[in-house]
């Protein structure tokens, strides 16, 4: 799963059989510092409650399908949650563990 | 599977009911020199790490939603399944 900001909607009144009632949004996927990162995609809406502007998260591939209540459509990226908050520390490489920051 | 840390958590209220109980953290993508990559996960902790930690990461679907246990069909991939003590690479 990927962070993402939606940045619009999209409506198709011609789609394949399963799709419909299906919300679509498209949304820019973010980097770990909320960066975009790479280009944007059509995303189907698996909370059914995202909207323009929020930072969600998204998951690719197959199991984007799953996470619409009708299992097994064409989809290939889902919005499966909605941020409230992030937290993200820099974390230094290396295979130790690092200090849990405060 | 994938060697990783952890750096961040992320809170969201509306998600999936797969997610719900467990923690979704911020796993950077450890290289084989130990340098944080580029690729991140936002990934569904099932070993109770933190922020910190090297971790074990699997990115599969089939396996994720077998340890989740619930949903045979859930939307999860990416999960936590290991903290990692020690790598040992030869040569």
């Amino acid at each position: 799963m990927q962070l993402a900001r939606v940045i619009g909607t999209l409506v198709a009144t011609r789609k394949c059989q399963g799709l419909e009632g299906v919300k679509f949004l498209i949304v820019q996927p973010l980097d770990r510092n909320q960066q975009p990162d790479g280009q944007p995609v059509v995303a189907a809406d698996g909370t059914a409650q995202a909207g323009p502007g929020e930072l969600v998260f998204i998951i690719a591939s197959r199991e984007a399908a799953l996470a619409l209540p009708e299992k097994f459509v064409p989809v290939d990226h889902a919005i499966v949650g909605i941020v409230d908050e992030v937290d993200v520390k820099s974390v230094s490489g290396g295979f130790a563990h690092s200090p849990r920051p405060r | 599977m994938y060697i990783g840390k952890v750096s961040g958590t992320v809170v969201a209220t509306i998600k999936n009911s797969l997610y719900e109980g467990h923690k979704l953290l911020i796993v950077d993508r450890l290289g084989l020199d130990g340098a944080v990559q580029k690729k991140y996960w936002i990934a569904v902790d099932l070993v109770q790490a933190g922020v910190g930690d090297t971790v074990l990461i699997l990115d599969e679907g089939n396996s994720a939603r077998q340890l989740v246990g619930r949903e045979p069909d859930g939307a999860i991939r990416a999960v936590v399944v290991g903290i990692v003590d020690e790598v040992d690479l030869v040569a």
